[in-house]
């Protein structure tokens, strides 16, 4: 299936949010790619980080004359319980998957190939996303472009008896990408370093009319006119939401005005999850100020209204990936006080862009400065979105992508110089 | 006249593979590490995530003091100038003589925290022509506030290391087109290239060229047209 035909004027929009200069690099970019057959390969259309990445990366390539679509793969019961294993067991989770499951999930990739063979073989590059479509390179014997493993998820401590089965799929690629030197695992290929990044234009991350995020704000029983704390992620511990709590209670004792929301997606499908919310619910009890949404999925609008509505945003977490809630809130002009851990560290710099803290105690003081020094919070709310405007929108996404592209299709050099 | 090409450049990171947990460890590696590493964490770091104030200008300097927690060494590496060294195996070997200077003097060895620990990397430069062309200085002030940090960083950090006497492009060009740009060469070297990030830096470069050259022609012609009205 190919993707959706390109929305023209896409580099226009980005344009106003990214810089023209930026754009026009991206132009300069392209040129040296033009026609360049590029396939993208993942496990679902919509839903998810990856999805999200694509929905924009795909037509933007197109816009800027690269040959570029984007192919799912179909798969059944087995094949996706089997690569939610592959998902818990690569970012630390000792789980044994049953062979039954790993028959599946060959089964599917031996399917699939049958299918994209064709539009894969064919391709200049194929950049497949994460563990699910990763054995299709071996069902394209006559492959004759560039072959991308691009890994989204933390690979710092996998579980090696699952890490040691996937490896053989990825051996005979030509690079992978990750997103964090420290999530990388050794390869025999290079290795690519590429931070993920956020779209200005998604729903999640647009400005808001501040009547609506009132609105939000007092659906959810939140007095906009006192201080707001936000956190918004899984309820899981390694987010720390009990810290959380213990933070923003030893700053009420200087700001009894504060209030604080954690709010984060529904945890159906995990038993740990809905032990964590109990627990937050209970350390919460007794306290009107403190606002746990943990029912349902909210819609991006409403994360973005809370997230515009907030005063101080906390992402506490004990161990992160990226971190992207870091940088949408960041990207609100937000001062966001992030745990000193994975891809928050590359985001945050004290006093300037938000704050690193390794305790509750350490959060606390930093909401209790923040509140005292009320400018403080505008000064390095608008450097930090300016650290992401810079850094982390989906313009130098794309250009790191391209830039990978050129080195790949002229030989991997240290230095490519060209025209 | 000469004119000056604008050119372009992107660069693409690449894990090595290999930390550092402590300086010793840094040291060993540095011994024999791949040549692009030492310009990745000197150079490159400037095309990457960082906020402008940067408190140290390299990696390796950096990571000594928020990794080790040693700022003695933290301090010598950072007053290291890259530009003064003909080539990467004296930048490589000036590094490993400060830091076995700084183990000869400590007692302790000093680890970094397991998920802080020093990963090198390098990076591929890919260089592009924008076929745009400057045929008099003047145009400078026009263009340089358009250029991507990508054209800031090739013409104004990498050249460093391409020409032979440690000059960026820009004073290059003028250099050579006589010394009535002697004064304006001057106040381009004032320019700090490691404290700034790129996006500074061109807006130092812009006012540099302004205060030197006037406001852009297209301003400037403007104005004449108003006086004539």
């Amino acid at each position: 299936m190919s993707a959706e035909s390109p929305r023209r004027g896409m580099l226009e929009r980005y344009a106003e949010h990214a810089g023209a200069d930026a754009i026009e690099q991206l132009r300069q970019l392209a040129g040296l790619l033009t026609g360049l057959k590029v396939v993208h390969v993942n496990s679902t259309r919509r839903g998810g980080g990856v999805a999200e990445i694509l929905e924009t990366m795909v037509p933007l390539m197109q816009e800027l004359g690269l040959d570029a679509s984007w192919e799912v793969i179909e798969g059944n019961d087995d094949f996706f319980t089997c690569t939610k294993s592959f998902h818990n067991t690569l970012q630390g989770k000792t789980l044994d998957i049953p062979p039954a499951l790993l028959i599946a999930y060959e089964e599917v990739n031996a399917a699939n190939a049958e299918r994209l063979r064709p539009i894969l073989e064919a391709a200049d590059i194929v950049i497949v996303h994460d563990p699910q479509p990763a054995p299709l390179l071996s069902h394209c014997p006559e492959r004759r472009g560039k072959w991308i493993w691009r890994c989204h998820i933390d690979l710092s401590h996998p579980y090696r008896p699952v890490w040691k089965y996937l490896r053989r799929f990825l051996l005979g690629y030509d690079a992978s990408i990750f997103s964090l030197d420290a999530f990388a695992q050794p390869m025999p290929h290079p290795v690519y370093l590429i931070p993920p990044s956020i779209d200005p234009l998604s729903e999640k991350n647009l400005p808001l009319d501040p009547a609506n995020v009132r609105q939000v704000l007092e659906e959810f029983g939140v007095d906009a006119a006192r201080p707001m704390l936000l956190q918004i992620s899984r309820f899981d511990r390694f987010k720390d939401p009990l810290g959380v709590i213990q933070a923003y209670r030893l700053a009420k004792d200087f700001v009894p005005s504060l209030q604080l929301v954690l709010a984060g997606g529904s945890a159906a499908d995990d038993p740990e999850g809905e032990t964590v919310v109990e627990d937050v619910r209970r350390s919460a009890e007794g306290d009107p100020d403190i606002h746990v949404l943990s029912s349902g999925h909210y819609s991006d609008q409403t994360i973005n209204a809370l997230q515009t509505g907030a005063d101080i945003v906390l992402q506490k977490s004990l161990r992160e990936g990226f971190g992207l809630t870091v940088t949408e809130a960041m990207w609100k002009g937000k001062p966001v006080i992030g745990g000193n851990t994975g891809g928050i560290r590359l985001q945050l710099v004290n006093h300037r862009t938000g704050f690193l803290v390794d305790t509750p105690e350490g959060a606390a003081l930093r909401i209790r400065y923040l509140l005292a020094e009320r400018s403080r919070i505008g000064q390095i709310g608008e450097n930090a979105r300016e650290f992401v405007r810079q850094n982390f929108l989906r313009t130098r996404h794309l250009r790191e992508y391209m830039t990978l592209m050129v080195a790949l299709t002229h030989g991997n050099a240290d230095r490519i110089e060209l025209g | 006249m000469l004119s000056f090409a604008i050119k372009d450049c992107a660069l693409a990171m690449i894990a090595e593979g290999r930390r550092a947990q402590t300086l010793r460890e840094l040291r060993d590696a540095l011994r024999d590490i791949h040549p692009g590493c030492i310009y990745h964490h000197f150079w490159g770091t400037l095309l990457r995530p960082q906020f402008s104030d940067r408190e140290f200008n390299n990696d390796f300097a950096t990571w000594c003091h928020h990794g080790l927690h040693d700022s003695a060494i933290a301090e010598r590496l950072a007053v290291i100038d890259p530009a003064d060294f003909a080539d990467l195996e004296g930048l490589r070997q000036e590094l490993i003589e400060v830091i076995d200077e700084r183990l000869d003097e400590t007692e302790m060895i000093l680890f970094a925290r397991a998920d802080q620990q020093f990963h090198f990397a390098r990076s591929v430069i890919v260089v592009f022509d924008t076929h745009k062309r400057l045929s008099h200085p003047r145009e400078l002030v026009e263009a340089v506030p358009q250029m991507s940090v990508g054209s800031i960083f090739y013409h104004f950090i990498d050249a460093r290391r391409r020409d032979p006497v440690s000059v960026d492009d820009f004073r290059a060009w003028l250099m050579g087109l006589g010394p009535e740009y002697q004064s304006l060469c001057e106040a381009v070297a004032q320019v700090d290239p490691y404290f700034e990030s790129l996006f500074v830096i061109r807006q130092r470069l812009t006012e540099v060229f302004t205060q030197h050259l006037g406001p852009p022609l297209q301003r400037k012609a403007a104005q004449r047209q108003e006086r004539v009205a």
